[in-house]
């Protein structure tokens, strides 16, 4: 990426990072750490020194305005962001105290599933989608009813049961997303990312996919990117609000958004840009 | 309406009707040579030009038996051995290129698929038919280098259409790589890839050029693979440049069933297409 590209050209330099002390969460063990994280497309810095604790068996929403790196930051998490070119990480992701770096990386998607903004089913039946995590890594047992419980899972179950054979392309934008969170929770991830699960989904599919992750997340842990601020009010324990490439404020849910300490955090809560 | 008014509208239907024009003679020319080669070979064509060997200058009858298998073996094997090299690049330049190296192959393939076809068959006379002789094998080597740019190409492209979401989709299920191109990516662009791989068959189906220096002919049915061996392009070639009308109409007739051929592997090709990538845009 060019200069030329670069998405923003708002001086970053007075805006300090969050302190670490505000990274902590409160009472949970953190299951995912970031420590120090700086992130590059080709010369461009789109991160800068991301410190940040999701504790465990919580949702944390990560908002702010359209290229303020969450969705960069979201990707590193499962390492799906060294598939694109000329990309560069410094700093440490930690899943369990461990180095994600130092884990191998289909073991590591396995345990930090993702989800993405646009719906992405396979061309394949219902029943395959949902199967394919299973298969590629090598799941011996019924997979019928892995399946069934995943589709379970995903509040969508009976919905599909009688067309399981069925191209996925046949279902419903939200139902696709739903079966997108299926295909993921298949393989029974520690952790769930999702980049702006809801976007291209009107309400009420919305409203279902936000009741799904709070039945979800006793069994795992939810991050959730979000352009909607409304959503991480309503589905967030803590939230953290990015801005060009800097993490500015990560609380709770309800200090973000009732008593905010930066001034930015209040100006994108109640609209003054963004 | 005044003068320049009328001289516009003028212009404007002299010129579609020129382009009208021009586009019926573009369709014709097909049923035009579709029509010339029945009303001329259709006598030849009968049971025997499919089941019988070819009779000596002057007399007449028998059939091309031996050019259509000859044909379809060659065919076969250089399909054989340029389809999975052609496809295996293809998913090398979508999928794993860096930007030099896939620039530069992608270039020599696009260089490659414009050498003229006789070239090629000097190039493979040189290399395989003077140290051995001239054989299948030698004409399907030549065939199968002019296959090898044409499906790479074609596979690229097709896989190149397939959305990246997909790819991180399956990569984020713990996919590896090669994994999830041969389980998301390839199924997805299947229709595309062999569509492209069935025009290239179709396009080697006709080469004549490469042929008369690699497999020549043979106007008995040939001693295996490693012979010379009889092929629709060429013996057309042969029968048409003969001096006996017997010939001349087999000539007509070869060309014919040549034709069809590639039109029905065409038109196969465009059926798979039309149902559509199998991927949602």
């Amino acid at each position: 990426m060019s200069q030329l590209d670069e998405p923003m050209t708002m001086s970053t330099a007075n805006l300090p990072s969050a302190s670490p002390a505000a990274g902590k969460p409160v009472g949970h063990q953190g299951k995912l750490k970031a420590i120090d994280l700086n992130f590059y497309y080709g010369a461009y810095q789109a991160l800068h020194g991301i410190t940040l604790e999701v504790p465990a068996n919580r949702i944390t929403a990560l908002i702010g305005p359209s290229g303020c790196g969450k969705s960069t930051f979201l990707r590193t998490l499962n390492r799906i962001s060294e598939t694109i070119r000329n990309t560069r990480v410094e700093g440490q992701v930690l899943l369990d105290d461990e180095d994600v770096a130092n884990v191998d990386v289909t073991a590591l998607r396995r345990r930090v599933g993702m989800v993405f903004q646009k719906s992405n089913p396979f061309p394949k039946s219902i029943f395959d989608n949902v199967a394919y995590g299973l298969k590629v890594n090598g799941f011996r047992g019924a997979l019928k009813d892995a399946v069934e419980h995943s589709l379970k899972r995903a509040a969508l179950w009976e919905e599909v049961k009688d067309k399981l054979h069925k191209s996925a392309y046949a279902l419903s934008g939200g139902q696709q997303q739903r079966l997108c969170i299926a295909r993921a929770l298949a393989v029974d991830p520690e952790v769930l990312l999702l980049d702006e699960p809801c976007s291209a989904l009107d309400p009420i599919a919305t409203a279902k996919i936000e009741d799904l992750l709070f039945t979800l997340k006793d069994q795992c842990t939810i991050v959730i990117v979000t352009h909607n601020m409304q959503q991480a009010a309503r589905v967030a324990d803590r939230t953290g609000f990015f801005l060009l490439g800097k993490l500015i404020e990560y609380n709770t849910t309800e200090v973000i958004f009732k008593n905010p300490t930066r001034q930015e955090t209040e100006d994108y809560i109640t609209g003054r840009f963004g | 309406m005044t003068l320049r008014n009328r001289w516009r509208k003028t212009l404007s239907y002299i010129m579609l009707s020129l382009t009208g024009v021009c586009a019926v003679v573009a369709v014709s020319i097909l049923f035009l040579i579709l029509g010339t080669l029945v009303y001329n070979g259709w006598r030849a064509l009968d049971w025997n030009f499919f089941t019988k060997l070819p009779k000596p200058p002057g007399e007449t009858g028998g059939g091309l038996a031996n050019a259509i298998v000859g044909s379809l073996e060659i065919v076969f094997l250089a399909t054989l051995m340029g389809l999975p090299v052609g496809f295996m690049a293809g998913v090398y330049l979508s999928e794993f290129g860096g930007k030099t190296f896939a620039f530069l192959v992608r270039y020599m393939a696009d260089l490659l698929n414009g050498v003229p076809s006789i070239v090629i068959g000097i190039f493979v006379w040189t290399v395989v038919v003077t140290r051995y002789h001239f054989s299948a094998v030698a004409g399907a080597v030549a065939l199968a280098l002019i296959l090898i740019p044409i499906t790479a190409r074609s596979t690229e492209q097709f896989m190149s259409s397939v959305p990246q979401t997909l790819r991180e989709g399956a990569l984020a299920l713990g996919a590896s790589k090669w994994k999830s191109i041969a389980t998301v990516v390839v199924p997805a662009a299947y229709r595309g890839i062999a569509t492209g791989m069935i025009l290239g068959v179709a396009r080697i189906s006709g080469e004549t050029a490469p042929l008369m220096f690699t497999s020549l002919n043979n106007e008995f049915w040939g001693g295996g693979l490693t012979q010379p061996t009889a092929s629709l392009p060429y013996v057309i070639f042969l029968r048409a440049t003969s001096a006996y009308d017997d010939w001349h109409r087999q000539a007509w007739a070869a060309g014919l069933v040549l034709l069809v051929g590639v039109l029905f592997a065409n038109i196969a090709a465009r059926l798979i297409l039309s149902r559509g990538i199998a991927v949602q845009k």
